[in-house]
């Protein structure tokens, strides 16, 4: 019985160990991806700094000033004015809806005559 | 060596034969001197061996004990350039609008540095570095790399094309160095709020930015704060409004033929600056050395709105008329002696051009009319005394509060000894001077219902919980009197339909420098609160030596030149504030309340 404990020890250990070797450089794996998606974020950090300097850039009010300037012809853009300002009773209602669906009537006299077609000429829609 | 001792020494032996005793005793007893000798000698040498083994064990585990102490009180993770984490960004803060539009931010460039033991062909890369940087010289260059010293800082900044370039030369002895550069994107809008930034102290690896003025170097401690890093400074400013003013200031600049300008928006109720504009300008990413000869004032550094300190002329007439309601001495409609001109001792006070508004004029119509003398002798009835402590609590006598670093130098001047001609002088605004800030800091306080305003160039959302310096009414009928100035006094250019503009105009002579007054050099100003019926603005624009040329003679009145420009303002910037255009009936039932 004891060679069998001392056996089953042994190999217990064994696969501990085996176990703690595996963790390790799992751990150590682990970290360096770590450290590489930090000095990731910390790039993508860097560019999105970059990337909001250079928007602020383009739209600076100079630049945009000349660029409405420039396309006058096709924007048509002015400094605003107090006269732009207007009030809700100024915009003009919806359309009225379409004449055409009003008539109720009209549509079942269209229904008879489109019924009385397809009764009238049966067979002259399967000609070719 | 010692000598080796015989076991069985013949004399001995011999002797004890004769005696009769056994000889070998002699032998062992010897063996047994021997043997005790030997184990000494043998108990020696391990007990030094002893020694030695606890000393080296004792050695290593010091050397151990040791090694995990450090490691247990080290930072356990490796030291690194770059974070994760915004929070500990070492960065200076970004400066940003009060939408959160950047102002200013932050570049990582790299400096150009050399090594010159590590050059290996210093007159190719001194002719290639001329090439890319046509304002370094190649001679001077040469010169610097060859003269035995072994460090050299050649660019402080690169852009990524020219650094490059310089890959491109492919010289050991050429290397680069990381550097966060200050980047105001707008260009040269807000650049006398915003100031400018240079390199403190430098190294290989990193370089201080510090501010050089304006609110960079007044918030630098703020900004270089690595806690508050990830945080931008949020001003007070908008952007669209600021390059609004600016634009209308610097035509208006140009058309009136000023020599510079101010202008500074304020919202009366929160004390916050919207907008303020100096011209002429510059761009704060290159910003020009600072003056060393001459007027300070010509540099595009001066900032008029916080430095100009000028006289600013009639605009004071309404703080005697205020005040003097306030006191209960007279009200808007009380007739007052304006004959025109008045003597006090050896000194004449003229109207302007030489009129007369008299012989006696309401305090309303003195306003609208601008009369001196009227407002001398409201003056007068005041005293000089309760004039001081009301302009003091407008802040007329000292330095602005607000967040730049120039403000603190530009002390409003006012003379030392306060006789009574100086409290009529000083009524007019003559004999006292300040800035166009000081003045929009003095009619935001008028504006904001007479409750004291503190301007900021931070953003600030709760409205001013300042003392009360003019009850809420006489606050009313200030601001009812400014808008007679506008719809029938001098400002009559200054009305902008729809946001119902009160003001007041100001025209004072520049002040020679060994005394006495230029009569062809005048400071405008304009001083104006919209809409005048709940008043949300202030606006103060000054014109330095202005003169409207279209007429047969100059022009050198505010109501000519600077109300034009400030009327431009508000026709501008109202909508972008987001305020729409008003039907006046209300504001018109109170001017014929006042009138009467």
């Amino acid at each position: 019985m004891r060679p069998v404990l001392y056996v089953l020890s042994f190999l217990a250990v064994m696969a501990l160990g085996f176990w703690a070797y595996r963790e390790n450089y799992a751990t150590q794996a682990s970290l360096r991806e770590v450290t590489d998606i930090q000095n990731e974020i910390a790039g993508l950090r860097e560019s999105l700094s970059i990337e909001r300097a250079e928007w602020a850039y383009l739209n600076r009010p100079d630049r945009l000033r000349d660029l409405a300037t420039l396309n006058f012809d096709r924007l048509g853009l002015l400094p605003m004015q107090p006269s732009q300002f207007g009030v809700v009773a100024q915009i003009a209602m919806p359309p009225a809806p379409l004449i055409t669906n009003i008539p109720i009537n009209g549509t079942e006299l269209v229904a008879g005559t489109l019924d009385g077609a397809a009764i009238a000429d049966p067979e002259g829609a399967q000609t070719p | 060596m010692t000598t080796r001792t015989p076991l069985r020494p013949l004399a001995r032996i011999l002797h004890a034969r004769q005696k009769g005793e056994n000889p070998d005793s002699i032998e062992r007893e010897n063996l047994r001197l021997r043997h005790e000798v030997m184990r000494d000698k043998s108990r020696g040498s391990a007990q030094v061996r002893l020694v030695i083994l606890a000393m080296s064990f004792f050695g290593a585990f010091t050397l151990i004990g040791a090694r995990m102490g450090t490691i247990a009180a080290s930072e356990p993770v490796e030291p690194r350039t770059a974070s994760a984490g915004a929070e500990i960004d070492a960065g200076r803060a970004d400066i940003v609008d009060r939408n959160g539009r950047i102002l200013a931010t932050n570049m990582l460039t790299h400096a150009l540095y050399v090594q010159t033991r590590d050059l290996i062909d210093p007159a190719r890369v001194a002719k290639q570095l001329a090439a890319i940087f046509p304002d370094l010289d190649e001679k001077t260059l040469l010169r610097r790399f060859t003269d035995g010293r072994s460090f050299l800082w050649v660019r402080k900044v690169l852009s990524p094309e020219q650094m490059q370039l310089v890959h491109e030369i492919g010289d050991p002895g050429l290397l680069f160095g990381p550097r966060e550069m200050r980047l105001y994107p707008n260009g040269t809008l807000a650049a006398h709020v915003l100031g400018g930034s240079s390199f403190g102290a430098e190294g290989v690896h990193s370089a201080e930015v510090i501010g050089t003025a304006g609110l960079e170097k007044f918030a630098d401690a703020r900004l270089r704060d690595p806690a508050q890093a990830g945080t931008p400074l949020v001003t007070s400013l908008d952007i669209t409004v600021q390059a609004a003013v600016e634009d209308v200031l610097s035509a208006g600049i140009t058309m009136m033929n000023a020599k510079g300008g101010a202008a500074v928006l304020m919202d009366v109720n929160t004390g916050e600056i919207v907008a303020l504009a100096a011209g002429p300008t510059f761009d704060p990413n290159d910003r020009p050395a600072n003056p060393t000869s001459g007027e300070p004032s010509d540099s595009p550094l001066f900032n008029r709105a916080v430095q100009g300190v000028y006289e600013l002329g009639s605009t004071f007439k309404i703080f005697a008329a205020s005040q003097a309601i306030e006191l209960g001495l007279v009200t808007p409609e009380t007739l007052v002696d304006a004959n025109a001109p008045m003597y006090y001792g050896k000194f004449k006070i003229n109207e302007f051009e030489g009129h007369n508004y008299g012989p006696m004029l309401s305090v309303s119509d003195i306003i609208a009319k601008s009369s001196n003398v009227g407002t001398a002798h409201i003056a007068m009835m005041i005293g000089g005394e309760r004039q001081q402590v009301f302009l003091k609590s407008l802040g007329l006598f000292d330095a602005s509060p607000v967040e730049l670093v120039e403000a603190k130098g530009a002390k409003p001047l006012r003379p030392a000894r306060w006789p009574e001609i100086v409290t009529i002088t000083a009524a007019y605004g003559h004999g006292i001077s300040g800035s166009p800030l000081n003045l929009a800091t003095a009619y935001a306080s008028i504006a904001n219902g007479g409750i004291k305003v503190t301007p900021t160039l931070l953003k600030r959302t709760a409205p001013m919980q300042g003392e009360r310096i003019l009850s809420e009414r006489v606050a009313d009928l200030a601001v009812g009197m400014m808008r007679r100035v506008v719809t029938e006094g001098t400002a009559s250019l200054g009305d902008v339909p729809g946001y119902a503009v009160a003001g007041k105009t100001g025209t004072a002579e520049k002040t020679k420098r060994g005394g006495g007054y230029y009569h062809d050099k005048v400071v405008n100003t304009f001083a104006s609160v919209f809409p005048a019926n709940d008043p949300k603005y202030v606006l103060v624009v000054t014109l330095d030596e202005p003169s409207e040329n279209t007429g047969p003679k100059p022009r050198r009145t505010a109501g000519w030149t600077a109300v034009p420009v400030a009327a431009e303002i508000i026709r501008r910037a109202a909508p972008l504030l987001g305020m729409r255009p008003q039907v006046e009936a209300a504001s018109l039932d109170g001017l014929i309340a006042v009138k009467n």
